[in-house]
């Protein structure tokens, strides 16, 4: 069984000299699904953000056989599809069809492909007959399907979703399951709802004060931690 | 919001809003550049014009009395600046001020009516305005929304506050000034790594453009020929 | 202060949209190196961050309130050449989202508020380092400059007032500009608390000293068409008489006795006041600091 993702020894300090990370090693099947339980400021976003390179710590990452460098960076952003918190930072151009193909754009395809493939992506998430509207046009749900599109456009072997549940309302959170279950991408999820992690994974990890504290099945780790 | 109707407006579908969207602003170009030149005794001229007008707002199938009630925001103004040059002994220039600006702040509304900004945008990219402000216009017009948003669930919650002294009240203006500025700061930050995950390496890329169709030329030439020839009666 | 179409004359909207649009370009080129490709995202949401800062309401007194028009504060956070194109996409946006503002009048309100407001309101910046005085100083000749030069457009495009509403709107808009003035202070203040260091030290460079004396060129020809208006309340007042009495410095009436065509004069005695008012403003911020190390 391949590793999708590798990380050994990682450190990371922020510009103000807060320590971040404290040297975490981390391994992820491809295929498999893991959530990132723990509390704010444990280093949950800090360390999905080594993952694509907009932060880079000391010790190795390495995404499917590449190590996260200057030089691999076009290539492992590719293959890493970050979703953001907040939808709105996500979808950041002027309509939802132009955003979903901008990975598939800048990653040098022809206009054609690009909107055949952004298409194609929306239609996978149910958004097809939202392709060309605004992004302020569309509830929190929708906005975060648009923006899964988004990275499902790119071909992302490794999908990230940090905190996927703030701002969506219980049908909403049901339809992002449902979206997620279907989709064979190895998968990183963090969050802060355990109900909503066990659906998709049994198996987590705990961030504690920049280290991983625990891993293990969900249920496990959430009685050991009263989380 | 006002904007909000105009908006829903440019989203229709009728002959003009198909036209390219730098085709139809050379055309609102060329009217606003005659209204801007016509004398005090041209009413001929300005009924004609209003008449063009009211005929490309039917064909645009867009709602005759908000548009023309709409473009009606601007004669207030108009009229104080009026009245003044009339007390100061130009009665002809105050009348001729206002019909301007009426058939003016008109033929501009009926290009946003009927044109949505990212086109706009784009038409402006045709007619070589620079890209790097370009580009700052649509990330501004993207959110613009949801930081007015923003601000306006600050200004409910700070009205939920009222009754406090008013220099207080200043510098909790102030001081909610400052949190929307660092809020957008902070937005601005996570809409760049939002992009650089996405592989953007310094250039924005251009998605499918409209090309200037023959239809579109011909648009801009029978608009020309109307304006002059209006003068021209 | 945005004029909409149908105010100004052919020749003064054609004027300023002949000096505003190379004038963006440059001044484009000059943020682009400033400011790369990769700080779009930050000028654009900025610039969505004034729209919707001007939504917060700043009591006054009386139970009018105001709010921040932004130019100077752009200026202080992004530096000039961005504060600019932030400023043109803003006023761009205002035009053609909320028809507020010509399209042919857009150069002029460009030039009025996105070049000689934010140049206006950062020079005082500069000038007392950042200071609390510079601060307040650059909200009030942004708004200030802007709209003498909004008023002189007008003039010379015709339109007329009594003198009492001269008067009336030049109060206006000293009130105006001193509360802009008094919210710029508060909003840098409330953003020191916030985070002391986020807005960076100011620096002066050449390019800005070139580019206030066009300014100060441009702008002492249009306000050439202010005095007009300027001189008849003077006269109704009797203060003109006074003045004649006591100026008679070789500056008075801004014509330099020495040359004789007027428009050269009246530029060259804008840039030698620009100097004066420059030189003074080194000297104060001299005497400032001094009395301060001496304390």
């Amino acid at each position: 069984m391949s590793l999708i993702v590798e990380v050994r020894n990682l450190h990371y300090t922020y510009e103000d000299g807060t320590k971040a990370l404290k040297g975490i090693d981390f391994d992820l099947e491809d295929g498999a699904r893991v959530a990132l339980l723990g509390a704010n400021g444990s280093g949950k976003t800090t360390f999905v953000h080594q993952l694509n390179g907009i932060l880079r710590g000391s010790g190795t990452v390495i995404i499917g056989g590449l190590p996260v460098t200057e030089e691999n960076l076009r290539e492992i952003r590719k293959r890493v599809g970050l979703v953001f918190q907040d939808s709105d930072n996500q979808l950041f151009m002027p309509s939802v069809l132009e955003d979903v193909a901008f990975g598939p754009l800048a990653s040098g395809m022809s206009a054609e492909e690009a909107s055949d493939r952004a298409r194609a992506a929306l239609d996978r998430v149910g958004l097809l007959s939202k392709a060309d509207k605004a992004p302020w046009h569309l509830s929190a749900g929708e906005k975060k399907r648009a923006a899964i599109a988004g990275i499902l456009a790119t071909d992302a072997k490794l999908l990230v979703l940090d905190e996927p549940t703030t701002f969506l309302d219980p049908p909403g959170q049901r339809a992002l399951v449902e979206l997620l279950a279907g989709l064979p991408q190895s998968c990183i999820l963090v969050t802060h709802d355990v109900k909503f992690a066990g659906r998709l994974t049994d198996e987590a990890a705990f961030f504690d004060d920049g280290r991983i504290a625990a891993r293990g099945p969900i249920a496990e780790i959430a009685r050991q931690f009263e989380w | 919001m006002r904007h909000a109707r105009v908006e829903r407006w440019s989203r229709g579908n009728s002959a003009i809003h198909r036209r390219h969207a730098a085709a139809k602003i050379l055309a609102t170009l060329a009217l606003l550049i005659s209204i801007a030149s016509l004398r005090a005794d041209a009413v001929a001229a300005c009924g004609l014009y209003l008449i063009l007008l009211f005929m490309v707002a039917a064909k645009a199938r867009l709602p005759l009395g908000p548009v023309f009630r709409s473009a009606a925001a601007v004669v207030p103004f108009a009229l104080c600046f009026a009245v003044l040059t009339a007390l100061a002994g130009d009665p002809a220039r105050a009348v001729r001020l206002t019909v301007r600006a009426y058939l003016s702040s008109l033929a501009a509304l009926l290009l946003i009516a009927t044109t949505p900004m990212p086109d706009l945008i784009a038409g402006l990219e045709c007619l070589r305005a620079p890209r790097f402000l370009l580009q700052i216009m649509q990330f501004l017009y993207r959110y613009l929304v949801v930081l007015m948003e923003e601000a306006s669930a600050m200004r409910q919650a700070g009205a939920a506050r009222a009754g406090s002294v008013a220099r207080l009240r200043f510098r909790q203006a102030a001081a909610a000034v400052g949190v929307l500025f660092a809020r957008s700061y902070a937005r601005a930050e996570a809409i760049h790594r939002a992009m650089l995950a996405r592989g953007f390496e310094g250039r924005i890329p251009v998605f499918a453009r409209r090309s200037f169709r023959l239809s579109d030329a011909a648009f801009v030439a029978v608009a020309a020929v109307l304006v002059i020839g209006v003068r021209a009666v | 202060m945005h004029i909409p179409d149908g105010f100004l004359s052919v020749p003064v909207w054609g004027t300023m949209d002949a000096i505003a649009i190379p004038s963006v370009a440059l001044i484009a080129k000059r943020a682009q190196r400033e400011f790369d490709h990769h700080r779009i995202p930050l000028m654009g949401v900025m610039g969505a961050f004034i729209f919707a800062a001007q939504m917060i309401n700043f009591p006054v007194g009386n139970g009018t309130s105001g709010h921040l028009l932004g130019g100077a504060l752009l200026s202080f956070t992004l530096g000039p050449a961005a504060a600019s194109i932030v400023m043109t996409a803003i006023l761009a946006t205002q035009a053609l989202v909320f028809q507020d503002g010509g399209l042919l009048a857009l150069g002029a309100n460009v030039f009025n508020m996105a070049i000689a407001g934010v140049l206006a309101g950062y020079l005082p910046y500069v000038l007392l380092r950042g200071k609390k005085a510079g601060i307040f100083l650059g909200g009030v000749s942004s708004v200030l400059v802007s709209a003498l030069l909004a008023l002189a457009e007008l003039f010379r495009s015709g339109v007329r007032m009594p003198s009492a509403a001269l008067a009336v709107s030049i109060g206006l808009f000293v009130i105006s500009a001193v509360v802009e003035g008094a919210i710029t202070l508060a909003v840098m203040q409330a953003l020191e608390r916030r985070k002391p260091g986020l807005v960076p030290r100011p620096r002066a460079t050449g390019a800005l000293a070139a580019a206030s004396l066009a300014l100060v060129g441009a702008g002492v020809f249009l306000a050439s068409q202010l005095p007009d208006g300027i001189q008849k309340l003077a006269l109704q007042t009797g203060i003109a008489a006074r003045a004649q009495a006591i100026l008679r410095s070789p500056l008075a009436g801004y014509k330099l006795q020495i040359l004789a065509s007027p428009v050269p004069a009246r530029l060259l005695a804008g840039i030698i006041g620009l100097f004066v008012v420059y030189i003074l403003c080194l000297g104060i911020s001299r005497i400032l600091t001094l009395s301060r190390e001496g304390a």
